[in-house]
């Protein structure tokens, strides 16, 4: 395999692994611009994602089953996300640090629940026949590149979520509400916004993405309980580096974690490379310290 | 009939420390009412406090007839008071034609008006806003944004408009025009008002009804047509 080959074959695969940190982090970052929270648990919708596609493709067909998983993933996770809210998120909002632990607290707990159910040794979820395989490139510059079609499908699928995600929040009026409720809280509900059933609306949305992400994930390696823990250490390195709470900067933002770790990984080992992206991270937040696209929220200019 | 907005006794704190101490205070409907005082008497506090941004610690707050006292300042803007608050806090990175679509929250709430569209009357009131339609908010001068936030509170057809010290750091051609819409508002579009005032001159002008406040009190309070504003003056002066 020539370099030129494993150079775009490593940037595919930053590509697919960034799609995962993008899904992940979306949740968080409009739940934290918005609420000032930060959800300990968020990695573990992702793994309840994992395990709903892991439950789904016993009982259907193999060929779809993935397809249909996905929107159960986001309900289950999107209904668990509704009620972590409504019984502990809220009822801290103006304590940012207990919301912190408590978060942490029901992270652990599911993840032990996890493991009380499936055993703490990975599930295998295989992907379908027609996401097997993968696009191979025989013959020029780019020979011996292999793109598999199960990391084709997660970067086409990211695309779709987060252009239907940019829509609901530019062309909808529920779209309208979060970015007012987003740059000025007391103003949006002192016209009439209705924020209680914003911070609801998204926070369950965003781990229902999680959700997703969770069954787009198990396509790639098997699920553990702890697999949320893997993903969202660099989730919360995307929203950092994002500027909190703008999508376009959680976009970029997940791109460059994404490639960084991909394209680090071709010359060090994995651990080497995990210690260049936090140094990365850090040494970009001195030189921009809100991020690639800072969006003035209440959360920002307190802090 | 009651009045449009009344107050009986309301008084609120931050933490331990009391700001407003009971508070009686009406706004009949139709009429223009002043709040006057120095900085730091708590009329900003207060004003917050009708709109549910700030908790009422005791009394209570009635809204044509109905006590409010507990209701979230969104359900307040859905019963019909609008709000134009103290900065003006427009939504920076929303166009103008967002900012005014927020505005349409209150009526979509109070009706479950499914009206997407700003009303013209808002840009009858400021053809500025037309020609800015597309631009951020953000990037619009002080009485640019003042003419903003009032243009948004007017989307949503309040009854009771609630205006916190709107000529506030604006050039003086702009608060003539300010003057004049704030006119047309009343009698026109037969919203009662409740203004927070520095400038004696202005309120005087404008208000039916004054109130005084001093360290979280009313001291004084009547009719402007009635009494003397050199005598309020004083109490306004250090």
């Amino acid at each position: 395999m020539s370099e030129l080959a494993l150079f775009v074959g490593q940037l595919f695969n930053g590509a697919s692994v960034a799609s995962i940190f993008l899904l992940a982090a979306l949740g968080l970052a409009l739940s934290f611009g918005l609420m000032r929270v930060i959800n300990m648990a968020h990695g573990e919708m992702l793994m309840m994602g994992g395990y709903v596609a892991y439950l789904t493709l016993k009982f259907t067909p193999p060929a779809y089953g993935i397809l249909i998983a996905i929107p159960i993933a986001f309900v289950v996770s999107g209904i668990a996300g509704a009620i972590l809210e409504v019984l502990l998120v809220h009822r801290l909002a103006s304590r940012p640090l207990d919301t912190l632990l408590a978060t942490w607290g029901v992270s652990l707990c599911l993840q032990q629940g996890a493991r009380s159910i499936f055993g703490p040794i990975g599930d295998e979820v295989t992907a379908p026949k027609w996401l097997g395989g993968a696009f191979q490139v025989t013959h020029g510059a780019l020979n011996g590149l292999s793109l598999p079609y199960a990391r084709m499908f997660i970067i086409g699928f990211t695309v779709v979520v987060v252009a239907a995600l940019g829509l609901l929040l530019v062309r909808t009026r529920i779209g309208l509400y979060v970015r007012a409720v987003t740059q000025d809280r007391d103003t949006a509900e002192a016209m009439g916004i209705n924020i209680r059933k914003i911070d609801l609306l998204i926070f369950s949305l965003g781990t229902g993405l999680a959700g997703v992400a969770g069954v787009v994930l198990a396509m790639l390696e098997p699920v553990t309980p702890s697999v949320g823990q893997a993903y969202i250490v660099p989730a919360f390195l995307v929203v950092i580096l994002g500027g909190l709470g703008s999508l376009i900067g959680t976009t970029i933002a997940s791109v460059m974690v994404g490639l960084i770790s991909a394209l680090t990984q071709i010359v060090w080992t994995v651990s080497l490379s995990k210690v260049f992206l936090l140094l990365f991270v850090v040494a970009f937040i001195q030189l921009r310290p809100r991020g690639v696209i800072s969006v003035r929220s209440r959360a920002l200019e307190e802090t | 009939m009651p009045p449009l907005l009344s107050l009986d006794a309301v008084s609120a704190a931050y933490g331990q420390s009391r700001v407003l101490w009971d508070i009686d205070l009406a706004t009949e409907a139709g009429t223009a009412v002043a709040l006057l005082g120095r900085n730091g008497v708590g009329k900003t506090t207060l004003l917050r406090t009708i709109i549910g941004l700030h908790r009422v610690a005791t009394g209570k707050i009635f809204f044509e007839g109905k006590d409010v006292t507990r209701l979230s300042a969104h359900e307040r803007a859905w019963r019909g008071i609008g709000f134009v608050p103290q900065g003006r806090n427009i939504f920076p990175h929303l166009t103008v034609e967002e900012n005014l679509k927020i505005g349409l929250a209150a009526l979509a709430g109070r009706a479950g008006s499914g009206e997407t569209d700003v009303p013209d009357y808002v840009f009858d009131l400021f053809p500025t806003l037309a020609r800015l339609r597309n631009r951020k908010g953000g990037v619009l001068s002080g009485g640019e944004q003042q003419q903003l936030a009032i243009g948004r509170a007017l989307a949503g057809r309040p009854r009771l408009l609630l205006l916190d010290e709107p000529t506030e750091g604006i050039q003086p051609s702009i608060v003539k025009q300010i003057e004049k819409v704030l006119d047309q508002v009343r009698r026109e579009l037969k919203i009662s008002i409740l203004i927070v005032e520095q400038y004696l001159d202005f309120a005087w002008a404008f208000a039916d009804r004054y109130y005084v406040m001093q360290r979280g009190r009313i001291v004084r309070d009547g009719w402007t047509q009635e009494h003397d504003p050199a005598a309020v003056a004083e109490l306004l002066n250090i």
